[in-house]
C-alpha cells in the first residue's frame, strides 16, 4: 500500500470517525452518569436528522443561502433534543431509576420503538435529502482526489469542538463537576447535597441534544430514511463499551480506532468492514476489561 | 369459496360430481362469491416502503376503478395488506390466516425476493393462487414447479441482461468496470447475473473492484474515494431507495460521474427524488418498461389515465412498483375473463382460474405481458435510457430510450440462468429493439 | 395454591387443544414456544444477574446447523435435527462462553451482542454458503421415519414442541433449585463469597451459559423447522432484545414466565400488526412501557398478586 493510498485511507477514516463520535458521545455521557444504556438514542439521532433535512429543504425552497443551514440545524437539533430529552426524562425515565438496570434498558427499547413509528407518521416513508450545504461548500483536492469539504473539514472540526467543549464543561464548570461527581458515586454526591434528579435531567438532556446534533450534521451528507436510527445504535453500543464507562475521551479514541479500522478494511479487505467495530471492541476488552479508560467499578457488598 | 384445507372437501367434490352428472353444474365451476378477497403483501414500513407505499396507492386506484365498473364480472374486490416490514414470520402467519381462516381468494406476494421464496411453497401447499407481483429473484421458478404460483412481471435475468446490452450498445469500447451493490441477496445475485452476461458477451472486460457495503449505509465516501483513484470506465449499482440516492448524490458531489459512467438499473424509482442530482450520462433502468413519461404511450388513454390518477392521489409520479401492481390487477381481470369464457359463463374455481393464467396475455399500463405456460414466468419487455438534466425541469429526462423484447432476453423455461447466460452469443446485440429518439 | 395449579393445567390444556379450533394458530404457537425456550435460556442467566444481549446468536446458529444437517442427510429426521441443532449451539456456547464468562454486567451483555452481530454479518456475507439474506430452505423432515403431509406434520410438530417445552421447562426448574443453580444465584448476590467457598464462579456461570445456549438452540431449530426457512434475521440484535424483553414480561425469575411471556408477546405483536399495520411498533412500544412501569414483576408477578388475594394465609413460596 503506497503512501498516497495510505493518506487517503487515513483521511476517509477520520471523516467517518467524526460522525461516529458525534453519535456515540451522547450515549457515553448518559451511560457514565446514569448507568442507563439509552437504546432510544438512535431515535433521537434520526429525529435530529429528519429535522435538519426539513430545515435544509425549507431554506432551499425559500431561496435563502445554504450557509444558513449550518446555524439553523444546530439550533433546531438543540431545541428538538432538548425538548424531547426533558419530556422523556421527566415523565418516563424518572420513574424507573429505582428499578433494575434491565428494566431501565427495556424502557429505552420501548421508547425506541415508539420513536420509529413516530418518525414514519410525522415524516412519511420517502427518503429526504437536503444536500445544498454540502454542494455549497464544494470539494477540495487532496492528492488528486476530490473530497467534500463538508466531510473532511467541517465534520471533524465540529467533532473536535464538541470534544473540547465537553471536556471543558465537565472539568471546569460547576455543573460539569456535579455531573462528574454523580457519575463517580451517586450516593456520596447526594450525601454532599447534590440534587441527583436535576443532574440526571441535565445529563439526559445533554445526551439527547448531542444525539440530535449528530443526526443533524449527518443529514446533509446522506438521504435521511426510515431505519437509520437502528443501525446507529449498535455502533454506538460498541463505542460506549470500548471507551470505558462514561469516558468522553475514550469515546473519541474509540471513534478514531473504528473509523480507521473500517476505512483500512475497505481498502484491504472490503468484506470485513462491518465487522471492524466488533473486532476492535473484543480486542480492547481482552487487554483492558473495563474499556480503554475505564476504572474498576467497586461493588458494594 | 376458494381452496382451503377443509377435510370435507372430498365430500364436496363428490357432491359436485354428482350434481354435474345430473347436468346441473359444470366441472371447474364454483359459486359466484360476494366479493373477491385479495391479500397483498408489500413493505409498508422500513426503507423498502419507498416501493410499498406507491404500490399500495396503485392497488387502491385499481380496486376503486374495478369496483366503479361493477367489479370483476359483477363481483367487487376487497383488499387487505400485509406489511412485509413486520418480518417474514409475520408475513407467513398472516398469509396463512387470510387464506385458511378468512378464505381469501387470491394473494399477491411479495416485494422482497426472500419473501417470495418462502411464500411460493406455502401458496402451493395451501392451494391458493399467488401472483408474484414485484420480487426479482429468478430462483423460484428455476428451482421448483408450481401449479398455483404465477409471475406477472419479469425477473432479475432479463432486467440485468437488458442493462448489459444497453451498456454495450451505448459504450461498446469500455474496458474496466466496478460494482457498488447493497450487501444482500439482490445485490449479490444481480451482480452475478450482470457479470456472467457481460463476460460472455465481452470477455476482455476487467472487473477492477467489487464493493458490497452494508444495506442502509449512509456513507459511501471511502468506496467513492477508491473509485476516484481507480478510475474505472463504468460503475454499476443495482441499489435502490435511500441507498441509491445517497450513492448517486455523493458520487456526483465528488465528480465520480465525470470520471466513470454510472449504470443504475433501478434508478427509475429514484428519478423524482434525485431531481437535479441525477447526473447527465447515467444509464437508468426501470425493471420493465416503466416510465411516467414513456414516449411510446404518450397518447395512450389507459397509460395516461393511470399516471394522472396516481399523481392526483399521491402527488408523485408512479414508479415501477406501482406499474407492477397495475400489471397484477390487469392479469387477474384478464384471467377471470378467460376462465369465465372457457367455462361458458360459470364462475371458475381455483383450478380453472389457474388454468386461465397459463399462457395468459394481458396489458398493464404499458406493454403486453405473457405468462409462459411452461414455468409460469412472465415475459415483460425491458427499458433503459440515458439521463439528461434539462434547464428548468425538476426531473431528469431519459434519452435514447431502448426497449428490449422479452422473448430474447428471458431465460428459456427449464434452464438455469447462469448456465444460459454463459452460452449467449454476440448475435444478441443485433436483436430487434424499439428505440425512441430524442429525450423525454 | 391448589386452585392455581388446576387453573394452570387448564390453560395448558387449552393451548394444547387450540389448533383444533383454529388451524392457523399452530404456526403462532410453535413460534411462541420456540421463542419461549430461548427466553428460558435468558432466565437461567438472569438468575446470576447477567443479561445476554446476544442470545440470538445461539438461536440462529442451531437453526443454520439444522439446515445444513438436513441438507446433508437429505431431509433428516425431526428429533435428530433438534438434537443436532442443540448440540451445535451447545458447542458454540462453550466456545463463546469461555471468553465471555470472565466479564460481568454491561460488558457481558455487550460482548454477547458483539458476537451475535459478527455472526449476523457473516451469515449475510458468505452468501454462497449461507444463502445470504434469502437464507436456506429447510424442507420438511420425516418423523420417526415417516414422511408426513403438511397438515399432519404441523400437528406433530406442535405437540413435539409442547412436549419439549414441558420437559425442558421442568428440567430447568430442577436445575435452578439444585446446588449448581443456587451457586448461580450466588453470583448475583455475592460472587466473592462464592469463591471463598471454593466454588468457581466462572465455572458455574459457564455451565449455565452452555445450558442457556442449548435452550436457545432447541428453540431456534423448532422455529426453523416450522418456518421451513432460516434467515440471518434469526441473529439480529433486535431479536436478542426481544428475548430479554419477554423474560422481563413473563417475570424475570420464573420458568413459566418465559413461556407465558412469549405467548403474550407474540399474540400482542400479531394482533397489533393486523389491527394497525401502520402503527404496530408504536403500540407495541406503549404496551411494553406500560408493563415495565406498572407490572415490572411480569406476568408471573401479576399472577401471584391476583391469586394471592384468593389464597388462604400460609402459602408456600414458589
Amino acid at each position: 500500500m503506497d503512501l498516497i493510498i495510505f493518506t487517503l485511507a487515513v483521511l476517509d477514516g477520520l471523516a467517518y470517525a467524526s460522525q461516529v463520535f458525534m453519535v456515540a458521545v451522547g450515549m457515553t455521557l448518559i451511560f457514565g452518569v446514569m448507568r442507563i444504556l439509552n437504546i432510544a438514542h438512535g431515535g433521537f439521532y434520526a429525529i435530529g436528522a429528519y429535522l435538519s433535512a426539513g430545515i435544509g429543504l425549507a431554506i432551499a425552497s425559500a431561496g435563502l443561502s445554504p450557509w444558513l443551514h449550518l446555524p439553523a440545524l444546530v439550533i433546531g437539533a438543540a431545541m428538538a433534543g432538548g425538548v424531547l430529552g426533558l419530556v422523556i426524562e421527566r415523565f418516563v425515565l424518572r420513574y424507573i431509576y429505582v428499578k433494575e438496570e434491565v428494566l431501565q434498558l427495556l424502557v429505552t427499547f420501548a421508547i425506541f420503538m415508539i420513536l420509529e413509528d413516530v418518525q414514519r407518521l410525522v415524516f412519511g416513508v420517502q427518503p429526504y435529502a437536503a444536500s445544498s450545504l454540502v454542494d455549497a461548500m464544494g470539494t477540495i483536492n487532496v492528492l488528486g482526489i476530490p473530497y467534500n469539504a463538508y466531510q473532511v473539514l467541517l465534520l471533524p472540526g465540529v467533532a473536535v469542538l464538541t470534544l473540547v467543549g465537553l471536556r471543558w464543561f465537565l472539568h471546569h464548570t460547576l455543573l460539569g463537576h456535579l455531573i462528574t461527581a454523580t457519575a463517580e458515586d451517586r450516593e456520596a454526591a447526594t450525601a454532599m447535597g447534590v440534587n441527583a434528579n436535576r443532574v440526571f435531567l441535565l445529563t439526559f438532556t445533554i445526551g439527547t441534544v448531542l444525539a440530535a446534533l449528530g443526526g443533524a450534521f449527518a443529514a446533509p451528507t446522506t438521504a435521511v430514511q426510515l431505519g437509520m436510527g437502528a443501525d446507529m445504535i449498535v455502533l454506538s453500543f460498541a463505542v460506549v463499551v470500548t471507551a470505558g464507562l462514561g469516558q468522553v475521551e475514550g469515546a473519541a479514541v474509540t471513534a478514531v480506532l473504528i473509523g480507521l479500522g473500517r476505512s483500512f478494511a475497505i481498502y484491504l479487505m472490503p468484506e470485513l468492514d462491518v465487522l471492524m467495530p466488533y473486532f476492535i471492541m473484543m480486542l480492547v476488552l481482552l487487554v483492558r476489561p473495563n474499556g480503554l479508560f475505564g476504572t474498576v467499578q467497586t461493588r458494594k457488598i | 369459496m376458494m381452496g382451503t384445507s377443509n377435510p370435507l372437501r372430498p365430500l364436496g367434490r363428490a357432491f359436485l360430481a354428482g350434481v354435474c352428472a345430473l347436468g346441473i353444474g359444470t366441472a371447474g365451476a364454483a359459486d359466484k362469491p360476494e366479493q373477491i378477497d385479495i391479500g397483498i403483501s408489500a413493505f409498508l414500513s422500513g426503507p423498502a416502503s419507498v416501493f410499498g407505499e406507491p404500490a399500495r396507492a396503485a392497488a387502491e386506484i385499481m380496486a376503486e376503478r374495478i369496483n366503479a365498473n361493477g367489479g370483476i364480472h359483477g363481483v367487487p374486490v376487497n383488499l387487505s395488506f400485509i406489511d412485509e416490514g413486520a418480518g417474514s414470520a409475520h408475513l407467513l402467519s398472516e398469509y396463512r390466516r387470510l387464506v385458511q381462516s378468512e378464505d381469501y381468494d387470491v394473494m399477491f406476494a411479495s416485494i422482497s425476493s426472500g419473501n417470495c421464496l418462502k411464500v411460493a411453497p406455502l401458496a402451493e401447499d395451501l392451494e391458493v393462487i399467488n401472483l408474484m407481483w414485484d420480487c426479482g429473484t429468478q430462483r423460484v421458478f428455476e428451482e421448483g414447479d408450481y401449479n398455483y404460483v404465477f409471475r406477472t412481471q419479469a425477473n432479475a435475468t432479463p432486467e440485468m441482461l437488458a442493462s448489459v446490452l444497453y451498456l454495450l450498445k451505448t459504450h461498446p469500447d469500455f474496458e474496466t468496470i466496478a460494482v457498488v451493490n447493497q450487501d444482500y441477496a439482490w445485490g449479490r445475485d444481480s451482480w452475478n447475473i450482470f457479470r456472467t452476461a457481460l463476460q460472455t458477451l465481452k470477455p476482455d472486460v476487467e472487473v477492477v473492484a467489487e464493493f458490497f457495503p452494508k444495506f442502509g449505509t449512509p456513507d459511501f465516501s471511502t468506496e467513492i474515494t477508491r473509485l476516484l483513484a481507480m478510475r474505472p470506465d463504468v460503475v454499476l449499482s443495482t441499489s435502490w431507495g435511500g441507498d441509491l440516492d445517497n450513492f448517486v448524490r455523493q458520487a456526483k458531489q465528488r465528480g465520480l460521474d465525470e470520471r466513470s459512467t454510472l449504470v443504475l438499473p433501478l434508478a427509475e424509482s429514484s428519478l423524482e427524488r434525485l431531481g437535479e442530482d441525477m447526473p447527465t450520462g447515467a444509464i437508468v433502468g426501470a425493471r420493465g418498461d416503466h416510465y411516467y413519461a414513456h414516449p411510446g404511450y404518450a397518447d395512450d388513454e389507459k397509460f395516461n389515465e393511470f399516471v394522472s390518477s396516481f399523481r392526483e392521489k399521491t402527488g408523485n409520479v408512479p414508479i415501477y412498483s406501482a406499474f407492477h401492481m397495475v400489471q397484477a390487477f390487469d392479469a387477474l381481470q384478464a384471467a377471470y375473463d378467460r376462465a369465465i369464457e372457457a367455462n361458458g359463463g360459470e364462475w371458475p374455481d381455483t383450478e380453472a382460474l389457474a388454468d386461465a393464467f397459463e399462457g395468459l396475455s394481458f396489458r398493464g399500463a404499458t406493454s403486453e405481458i405473457t405468462i409462459r405456460p411452461a414455468d409460469h414466468q412472465g415475459l415483460e419487455d425491458q427499458m433503459l435510457g440515458t439521463a439528461k438534466q434539462v434547464e428548468g425541469k425538476d426531473i431528469a429526462e431519459l434519452c435514447d430510450i431502448t426497449v428490449f423484447p422479452a422473448e430474447a432476453i428471458t431465460t428459456p423455461a427449464g434452464e438455469d440462468s447462469t448456465e444460459w447466460l454463459k452460452g449467449l452469443s454476440a448475435d444478441l446485440l443485433d436483436t430487434d429493439v424499439t428505440t425512441y429518439p430524442g429525450c423525454h | 395454591m391448589r386452585g392455581g395449579r388446576f387453573l394452570l393445567l387448564g390453560v395448558v390444556a387449552l393451548i394444547a387443544l387450540m389448533p383444533l379450533f383454529a388451524p392457523w394458530s399452530k404456526t403462532f404457537l410453535v413460534l411462541a414456544i420456540a421463542k419461549g425456550l430461548a427466553v428460558l435460556g435468558i432466565v437461567v442467566l438472569l438468575r446470576a444477574g447477567q443479561v445476554s444481549f446476544g442470545h440470538a446468536l445461539f438461536f440462529a446458529a442451531s437453526a443454520y446447523v439444522a439446515a445444513f444437517a438436513a441438507r446433508l442427510l437429505g431431509g433428516g429426521e425431526l428429533l435428530t435435527l433438534l438434537v443436532i441443532g442443540a448440540l451445535g449451539s451447545g458447542v458454540l456456547g462453550l466456545l463463546v462462553g469461555l471468553f465471555v464468562v470472565r466479564y460481568r454486567y454491561i460488558f457481558f451483555g455487550m460482548l454477547n451482542l458483539a458476537f451475535s452481530m459478527v455472526f449476523y454479518a457473516v451469515l449475510e456475507k458468505f452468501y454462497h454458503y449461507t444463502g445470504g439474506s434469502d437464507g436456506l430452505i429447510l424442507s420438511r423432515p420425516s418423523v420417526l421415519g415417516i414422511g408426513l403431509e403438511r397438515l399432519p406434520f404441523e400437528y406433530t410438530l406442535f405437540y413435539v414442541a409442547l412436549a419439549t417445552a414441558a420437559v425442558l421447562g421442568w428440567l430447568v426448574h430442577r436445575y435452578l433449585n439444585s446446588a449448581p443453580g443456587r451457586a448461580l444465584a450466588a453470583i448475583k448476590t455475592n460472587e466473592t463469597r462464592l469463591e471463598y467457598l471454593g466454588i468457581s464462579a466462572r465455572g458455574t456461570l459457564l455451565v449455565a451459559y452452555v445450558i442457556s445456549a442449548m435452550l436457545a438452540g432447541v428453540g431456534g431449530t423448532l422455529a426453523a423447522v416450522m418456518q421451513g426457512l432460516v434467515t440471518p434475521e434469526y441473529a439480529y440484535w433486535v431479536r436478542s432484545g426481544e428475548f430479554v424483553f419477554i423474560a422481563i414480561l413473563g417475570g424475570a425469575g420464573h420458568v413459566l414466565g418465559a413461556f407465558a411471556g412469549a405467548l403474550v408477546y407474540e399474540g400482542v405483536r400479531m394482533y397489533l400488526a393486523v389491527l394497525a399495520a401502520d402503527m404496530w411498533q408504536l403500540l407495541l412500544g406503549v404496551v411494553l412501557l406500560v408493563i415495565v412501569l406498572f407490572a415490572s414483576e411480569g406476568l408471573v408477578g401479576l399472577w401471584h398478586r391476583i391469586s394471592g388475594r384468593f389464597a388462604p394465609a400460609g402459602r408456600e413460596a414458589s
